[in-house]
C-alpha cells in the first residue's frame, strides 16, 4: 500500500514551494484591486469601423476632460478597455461622443461599470468577514458531525488549515498571474475563492469521514496506519471527482468566453489545490497533532521526513 | 423489488413535471387558482442591460428609518415601471441601499435618467367627462397640454450635474394638516384607484396645475375613522387652484403621474385656502398608496447612484452562446467519463445525471432563478458535485463486491456507507453558499448571489438524485443481473 502519511513532510514542503513564492509575489507586487473594491469606472468599447485609436490619444482625451489617471488597454476585437475614476453616466456619454467625433468612429459600449470608493472599501471589508464566517460555520459543523470520536475539534481545525492552505495557494497564484497577465481582483475572483473554500472542505470531509469509520473498525491499529489506510481508500474517489470537476472547468475555460476565463482559471487552481490539501495536508496534520511532533521540530536535524 | 417500484412512481411524476416545465414553449400551469407560465430568466450579463446601486445620500453616522427606505424603494419602483422593462428588479440591498436591475434595457443612459428624475404630477381638467367616464380612465395614459419650459419636467432634477436624486426641497409627509379637517373644503372620489384596462389615447386635457406647486402630502384620519389624503399648496398653487375650483364645482379634476391617471376625484367645494383633502372609500393602505404616488416627486431620503454597470446586448448574447456550448461540452465529457470508467453503473449514473440536470433546470424556471454567467458556472460546477455523490457510492459498491458480497446487498451497503460523507461534504458546501448569498445581497452583487443560489440548488438536487434516483435505477437495472457472469460490466 502507498504510504502517504509517512512522507508527510515532503508533501508539506511541496505546498510551501507553491505558497512561499505566491506570498512573496503578494508582498512585492500586491494584489491589483479591480474597481469593485477600490472604486472607479471601467468602460469597455468597440470601434465598429475597425480602426482603434492609439491608447495614448484616448488617455489625452480623458485627461482633457478631468480624468487624469485613466489606464487604456486594447482588447482583441477592435476594442478598448478604459479604467479611470468614478464617473456618472452623463459624463460617460459625453466622453464616448467626444471620442466618436475626434477619432471619426462609431463606438458601441460593451460594458460600463462605475463604483463609488466607499462601496468598494466596504465590499473588501465584508469579503474578509465572509471568509472568516465561512470558516467558523464549517468548523462548527465538522466538530458537530465528528462529535462521536475523540478530539472532534482537531478535525475541524485540520480542515480549516487545509482550507487556509488553498486560500493561500489561490491568492498567491493570483498575485503572480495578476502581475504578468494584468489581471485584477474583482468580485468574481472573490466568488471563486469562496467556492474553493467550500470545495476544499468538501474534499477533506470525505477523507475524514473514512477515518471516522475506520477508527471504529480497526481499533487496535496505530492512528497513523488508520489515517493512511483511509487516504488510500478514498484516493480513487478523490482523483475521479477532481477529474470530472476539472474537465468541466476546462471546457468552461476553453469555450466559455473571456468574461469568465479569469474566474474559471482561479477555480481550476483552487480545485486542484483543494484535492491536494485534502489528501496530502489535512489528514497528515491529524497525525502530526496526534503524535505532537512539533516538540521535536526544532531539536532534530532539518529533515525529519527522511527518518 | 417492491421498494424500488414504489419509488419509481414519484420519480416518474417529478421527471414528468420537470420536463413539462423545461419545454422551450412550456404551456404553463393554468388550473383554478394557479396561473403560472415558465420561462428562463436571464441576467443582464447575458441579455445586456443596466444595473445601478442607489445609496441614501446621508452621513453614514445617521441612522435611516427603514420605513423611509421602503417608501423610497416604492417610488423608484414606480419610476422603473414607466420604462416598460420586463423583469426589472428593485430590491433593498442592506439597510441603506437599493439595487435596480433592468435586463434587456437598450438605452442605459435614458433609463438611469428616468430613475433619477422626479415624476411629473399634474392636475387636469376633466370637466368634459362624466364621473363614470373619468373613473374608466384611471390607470390609463392620457394626453395633456402641459409643456415643460425646459426639456425635463422638473427643473430641480436636471439642474444637478451630479448623479444625485434630489428630493423636492419641501417638508415631506406632515401631519400639520390634521387639525381643522371639517373646515377644509374637500373633493371626493367615489372609487379611488380602480384598476381598469388601458384606454387608447383620447382627447387632450388641459393641465390646471403641476405637482411643483404642492408643498406637502399626507394621509389623515377623519373623525368618522376613515382615511383621506390631504395636501397643501404654495401661494401660486393656492391662487390657481382657488380660481379653478371656484368655477368648476361638481366637475371632475383628474390627477396624473407621468401622464397616467392615478385618481379622478370630483370637486365638492372651492379650495381657496391652499389646503385640501381627497376623500374616497380609502383604507389606510390605499390612502397611503395614493399619497405615495402624489409624493413620488419627492423622495423621503435623498439617493445617489454609487455604482452602475451597463452590459451591451452583443456582449451578453456572445457570453450566453459561449457558456451554453461550454456547458454542453462539459456535460458530455462527464457523461463519457462516467460510462467509460464505471461501465454499467456509470451508464446508470449518467441517466441519474440527466434527471439531475432536468430537475435543476426546472427549478431555475419555477422559482425563478435569474441565470447569470457565474450562475451557469455554478450549475456546471454542481454537475461535478452530483457526479461526486455517484462516484462515492460506486467506489463503495465496488469495495463491497470485492469483499464477496452479493450484488443487491452490495448496492445497499455501498450506498449506506457513502451517505455520511455525501451528507457532510454537501452540508459544508451549503454553508459556504449561504454566506456567499448573504454577502451578495448586502451589496446588490447579483453575480455572487446568482452563483451561490444556483450552486446551492444544484447541491440539494444532487443529494436528492443520489439518495433516490441513482439507488432506484441501480436496483432496477442490476437486481436481475448475475454479477459473476458479467463482472466486466462493473469494472471491478
Amino acid at each position: 500500500m502507498i504510504d502517504i502519511v509517512k512522507r508527510r513532510y515532503l508533501y508539506f514542503g511541496i505546498s510551501l514551494l507553491v505558497i512561499v513564492p505566491g506570498m512573496l509575489a503578494l508582498l512585492i507586487w500586491g494584489l491589483p484591486l479591480a474597481i469593485d473594491f477600490k472604486g472607479g469606472s471601467l468602460l469597455d468599447i468597440r470601434f465598429d469601423t475597425g480602426v482603434v485609436p492609439p491608447p495614448a490619444e484616448v488617455t489625452t482625451l480623458y485627461a482633457e476632460n478631468g480624468f487624469s489617471d485613466s489606464i487604456v488597454q486594447t482588447t482583441g476585437q477592435n476594442g478598448l478597455v478604459i479604467r479611470s475614476l468614478e464617473m456618472s453616466d452623463n459624463q460617460r456619454d459625453q466622453l464616448v461622443s467626444l471620442m466618436e467625433s475626434r477619432f471619426n468612429a462609431t463606438i458601441t459600449v460593451n460594458r460600463f461599470e462605475s463604483v463609488g470608493p466607499s462601496v468598494g472599501q466596504e465590499v473588501a471589508k465584508r469579503a474578509a468577514g465572509a471568509v472568516g464566517l465561512a470558516a467558523l460555520g464549517i468548523l462548527l459543523y465538522i466538530t458537530l458531525a465528528f462529535r462521536g470520536i475523540s478530539h472532534a475539534f482537531r478535525y475541524g481545525i485540520a480542515a480549516i488549515i487545509a482550507m487556509l492552505h488553498d486560500v493561500a495557494v489561490v491568492i498567491g497564484v493570483e498575485a503572480i498571474l495578476a502581475h504578468f497577465l494584468k489581471w485584477e481582483v474583482d468580485s468574481l475572483f472573490l466568488t471563486a475563492l469562496l467556492t474553493v473554500i467550500g470545495f476544499s472542505v468538501h474534499d477533506t470531509i470525505v477523507v475524514f469521514d473514512r477515518i471516522r469509520e475506520n477508527l471504529n473498525i480497526y481499533r487496535r491499529l496505530p492512528y497513523e496506519t488508520v489515517v493512511n489506510h483511509s487516504i488510500v481508500q478514498t484516493l480513487v474517489r478523490s482523483i475521479n471527482t477532481q477529474l470530472t470537476v476539472m474537465l468541466t472547468l476546462l471546457t468552461l475555460a476553453m469555450f466559455g468566453g473571456l468574461t469568465i476565463r479569469h474566474f474559471v482559471v482561479i477555480l481550476l487552481v483552487g480545485v486542484f489545490s483543494g484535492t491536494y490539501s485534502s489528501i496530502f495536508n489535512a489528514s497528515p496534520i491529524l497525525v502530526v497533532w496526534e503524535k505532537r511532533e512539533w516538540r521535536s521540530w526544532f531539536r532534530r536535524e532539518p529533515k525529519p521526513a527522511s527518518s | 423489488m417492491s421498494r424500488t417500484s414504489r419509488l419509481l412512481i414519484p420519480i416518474a411524476v417529478i421527471l414528468f413535471l420537470a420536463i413539462y416545465i423545461d419545454l422551450p414553449k412550456s404551456p404553463g400551469i393554468h388550473f383554478i387558482g394557479i396561473n403560472r407560465d415558465f420561462s428562463t430568466h436571464l441576467g443582464l450579463d447575458l441579455v445586456g442591460g443596466v444595473q445601478a446601486l442607489l445609496e441614501a445620500d446621508v452621513p453614514t453616522t445617521q441612522t435611516i428609518n427603514p420605513a423611509d427606505m421602503t417608501a423610497a424603494q416604492k417610488i423608484v419602483e414606480n419610476r422603473v415601471n414607466t420604462l416598460g422593462v420586463s423583469e426589472a428588479v428593485v430590491q433593498p440591498a442592506g439597510s441603506r441601499r437599493i439595487v435596480v436591475e433592468l435586463p434587456g434595457e437598450t438605452d442605459p443612459a435614458q433609463a438611469l435618467q428616468t430613475i433619477r428624475q422626479t415624476g411629473l404630477l399634474e392636475f387636469i381638467d376633466m370637466s368634459s367627462l362624466s364621473r363614470q367616464e373619468a373613473q374608466a380612465l384611471v390607470r390609463s395614459k392620457v394626453r395633456t397640454d402641459w409643456v415643460s419650459t425646459s426639456n425635463q419636467p422638473v427643473a430641480e432634477a436636471t439642474s444637478t450635474p451630479s448623479s444625485s436624486i434630489i428630493p423636492t426641497p419641501t417638508t415631506p409627509v406632515t401631519s400639520t394638516l390634521a387639525p381643522g379637517i371639517t373646515a377644509t373644503p374637500t373633493i371626493t372620489t367615489t372609487v379611488p384607484l380602480t384598476p381598469t384596462q388601458p384606454a387608447p389615447a383620447g382627447p387632450t386635457f388641459h393641465t390646471v396645475m403641476t405637482g411643483a406647486d404642492i408643498t406637502s402630502v399626507g394621509v389623515e384620519t377623519t373623525q368618522a375613522g376613515g382615511y383621506v389624503v390631504g395636501f397643501a399648496l404654495n401661494a401660486a398653487g393656492a391662487k390657481i387652484f382657488g380660481d379653478y375650483t371656484t368655477t368648476h364645482i361638481g366637475q371632475i379634476l383628474g390627477i396624473t403621474l407621468d401622464k397616467e391617471v392615478i385618481s379622478a376625484p370630483s370637486i365638492n367645494s372651492a379650495i381657496t385656502g391652499g389646503k385640501g383633502v381627497i376623500e374616497g372609500n380609502f383604507t389606510s393602505q390605499s390612502a397611503n398608496d395614493l399619497a405615495d404616488l402624489i409624493r413620488s416627486g419627492s423622495l423621503p431620503i435623498p439617493l445617489k447612484v454609487v455604482t452602475s454597470e451597463t452590459v451591451g446586448p452583443t456582449l451578453g448574447q456572445d457570453s450566453l452562446r459561449k457558456s451554453l456550448i461550454a456547458g454542453l461540452i462539459g456535460m458530455s465529457v462527464v457523461i463519457l467519463f462516467m460510462a467509460l470508467y464505471y461501465r454499467l453503473p456509470g451508464f446508470v449514473a449518467d441517466l441519474a445525471l440527466l434527471c439531475y440536470a432536468l430537475i435543476t433546470y426546472a427549478l431555475f424556471r419555477l422559482i425563478p432563478v435569474t441565470l447569470t454567467l457565474p450562475g451557469i458556472a455554478g450549475f456546471v460546477l454542481s454537475v461535478g458535485v452530483a457526479v461526486d455523490a455517484n462516484v462515492l457510492i460506486f467506489e463503495r459498491i465496488k469495495e463491497e463486491l470485492r469483499s464477496g458480497k452479493p450484488l443487491r446487498s452490495a448496492i445497499d451497503l455501498g450506498w449506506n456507507r457513502a451517505w455520511p460523507s455525501i451528507r457532510d461534504s454537501n452540508f459544508s458546501t451549503l454553508i459556504t453558499c449561504g454566506i456567499l448569498y448573504w454577502f451578495g445581497s448586502t451589496f446588490g452583487a447579483s453575480i455572487v448571489k446568482g452563483f451561490s443560489l444556483t450552486l446551492a440548488i444544484g447541491v440539494m438536487v444532487s443529494m436528492f438524485t443520489a439518495i433516490v434516483v441513482t439507488r432506484t435505477f441501480l436496483h432496477l437495472v442490476l437486481d436481475n443481473i448475475n454479477f459473476t457472469q458479467h463482472s466486466r460490466w462493473f469494472a471491478v
